[in-house]
């Protein structure tokens, strides 16, 4: 504190006063590399994005960037109704998802927040945390979500990843910052645990409970290996098990036509719009996400 | 691990009545303490039968290592067999094959994809403009949130045959082009699509790391005459170490577990002589060839080396005089 208020530079911006700028040369290859870097990140996501908007005749020629546009991919797509499926299904694993595990992961952390208060919670707090290093592996795994007769339903996509340990931890490292004084005060005015949790706790970590929501509506939208390990019914399949049939395993997407008479759109289109359908939620999501990067809450909780 | 979580509770309970000497006078019993906290356990509960249920029901299931196990007679019904399962797994060919490619992947990832985070962050951190440092910050970090059968399909369609690099090169007159079914350079790809898609994230704790260096060691470097280079030697780099030490940790833990999704997603492009790792080997031989017992032997196995392995590697890491994660 005291270096602070003596030093009344800019902290961590880079230009202190100590600091020479670099030379041209040092600026110009850095500046190159990064170029580079952004560039191979971004172009291949673009350039999916604008060929599945290509006019047919660019795509079949395969340009670098198509310059004449269509929507046939989609419409086509979405007469075919199984990538509709796919989206649908995704997008009920991701919000009854996310709403479950938030309940499920913020009342754990709740509950374990108190560890020296609460005889045995350390010792489950522990075996809690074991399990972000073991995993039982894949089979064991199938033979519980068969024996409790979850195959072929939405819900082994849902239960069996309802609490992360991790995200679990973040939230009761936020939860043991609340300030204890306003908890007491809600507790000697007669407000019970449930109501000091659902009127207390759970308004003041809003922050927290944003990304960690965000983060398991990621996790749920992005389900692959569970749903081709436990769902058979391809109109259960999530979007991701949809996409990998469509445009890795190069299996016709049934009925996606524009119109019965019309010859369908080149197949990279409808793969490129597939791709693009499956990614938007995440481009939507992610500038919301991306603002708590560098807030600390998850730095945070890595150290601690 | 066990050892020292044992040891763990128990200094804090020791600790624990010290700042409060009305609590030594009298102590309460435990079943005082738990009938007053009795409200946390509704919470505990329902989250701790959740992890014993979907954790550490689990692992009992691995009984079926030792046994000639068929779906249809159960554990209870399925026949003893002892360490069969096992001696089956080392004269089985296609599991050498595995364990050659997942040690030859997690070598090149240890080597290749370790570091980039590291210098990334580095290169970052020496951007003067915030303002670019966070753009790049935004792009870097977005492929981490896409599936791996996006990533792979965006790679296909971008480096597979007819995708945009073979229409590059067909205009050059190279034809045929197909970086994503070429079985001899898949390793190095692998590698690659887990830079592009891990590196940006991986940054993030190594920013961490990084502002919490004080500035005044920098000034005073700069004053003695330290050099940029200098500085990033001597002062960034070693305030990376202990983070650097904790990853290295968990990924030698982890180091039989390569890129499951992505090497399964792959497989049909390369054949399995290339992409077969050992999940992989599980997947197919147990849930879709039948064969429950090996397959879960070999998962097993692969569970406790990794496990060993991470022991290990905490037990170096502390013993070379850093920071273990145990």
């Amino acid at each position: 504190m005291a270096t602070a208020a003596a030093l009344p530079i800019r902290r961590k911006q880079g230009t202190a006063p100590w600091m020479k700028p670099p030379s041209v040369w040092v600026r110009g290859i850095k500046a190159l590399v990064i170029a580079l870097i952004v560039i191979t990140m971004i172009y291949p996501l673009v350039y999916v994005i604008a060929m599945s908007f290509a006019a047919p005749s660019q795509a079949r020629a395969g340009v670098i960037f198509p310059t004449e546009f269509s929507l046939d991919a989609y419409r086509a797509i979405f007469n075919g109704g199984t990538v509709t499926q796919g989206l649908t299904n995704s997008l009920f694993i991701t919000v009854v998802g996310t709403i479950l595990s938030l309940a499920a992961t913020s009342m754990l952390a709740w509950g374990l927040a108190r560890t020296r208060q609460v005889p045995g919670a350390k010792a489950v707090l522990v075996l809690i945390l074991a399990t972000m290093f073991f995993s039982a592996g894949i089979i064991p795994n199938f033979m519980l979500i068969k024996y409790l007769g979850l195959l072929d339903s939405t819900w082994s996509l849902i239960i069996p990843g309802l609490i992360s340990a991790f995200n679990m931890i973040v939230i009761r490292n936020f939860f043991q910052g609340l300030p204890e004084e306003l908890i007491e005060a809600a507790r000697i005015d007669g407000a019970g645990e449930w109501r000091i949790f659902l009127q207390i706790v759970l308004p003041l970590s809003k922050p927290v409970l944003a990304v960690m929501g965000l983060f398991y509506a990621v996790g749920y939208w992005n389900t692959y290996f569970n749903a081709l390990l436990y769902i058979n019914d391809s109109e259960k399949w999530p979007i991701q098990v949809v996409l990998q049939q469509y445009v890795l395993a190069g299996v016709q997407i049934p009925g996606a036509m524009v119109s019965p008479d019309a010859p369908p759109p080149p197949g990279i289109t409808l793969q490129m719009a597939v791709i693009v359908l499956a990614t938007v939620p995440i481009l939507v999501v992610y500038p919301f996400l991306q603002r708590y990067f560098t807030s600390g809450v998850l730095t945070g909780a890595i150290k601690g | 691990m066990s050892v020292k979580t044992a040891a763990n509770p128990g200094t804090r309970t020791e600790r624990a009545p010290g700042p409060n000497p009305s609590m030594k006078r009298r102590k309460p019993s435990l079943g005082q303490r738990i009938w007053r906290e009795r409200w946390s356990y509704t919470f505990i509960v329902p989250g701790a039968l959740f992890f014993l249920v979907f954790a550490y029901v689990p692992m009992l299931g691995n009984v079926v290592a030792f046994q000639q196990y068929s779906p249809f007679r159960g554990i209870e019904g399925s026949p003893w067999v002892g360490f069969a399962n096992f001696n089956a797994i080392w004269a089985d060919p296609e599991v050498l094959t595995a364990l050659r490619n997942t040690l030859i992947i997690a070598v090149l990832q240890l080597v290749l994809a370790f570091p980039a985070p590291i210098a990334l962050a580095l290169l970052l951190n020496s951007l003067i403009s915030d303002r670019i440092k966070r753009m790049v910050q935004t792009v870097v970090y977005l492929p981490y949130f896409l599936s791996w059968v996006i990533v792979i399909s965006v790679w296909q369609q971008v480096l597979g045959g007819g995708g945009l690099v073979a229409g590059l090169l067909d205009g050059f007159g190279v034809s045929g082009f197909d970086a994503m079914s070429n079985a001899d350079t898949f390793k190095l790809l692998v590698v690659a699509q887990g830079i592009w898609k891990d590196c940006g994230w991986g940054t993030i704790i190594f920013f961490a790391a990084i502002a919490g260096i004080p500035n005044d060691r920098y000034e005073a470097a700069a004053i003695d005459g330290a050099t940029p280079w200098q500085r990033t030697w001597h002062i960034t780099l070693p305030a990376l170490v202990p983070v650097a030490t904790l990853l290295l940790i968990l990924n030698i833990g982890s180091i039989l577990t390569v890129g499951f999704e992505q090497l399964l997603l792959q497989q049909p492009m390369v054949g399995a002589d290339a992409a077969q790792v050992i999940d992989t080997f599980v997947y197919f031989r147990g849930v879709l060839g039948g064969q429950w017992g090996i397959a879960t032997a070999a998962g097993l196995l692969k569970g406790v080396i990794g496990t060993i392995l991470v022991l290990s590697a905490n037990r170096v890491a502390k013993r070379l005089g850093g920071e273990g994660i145990f």
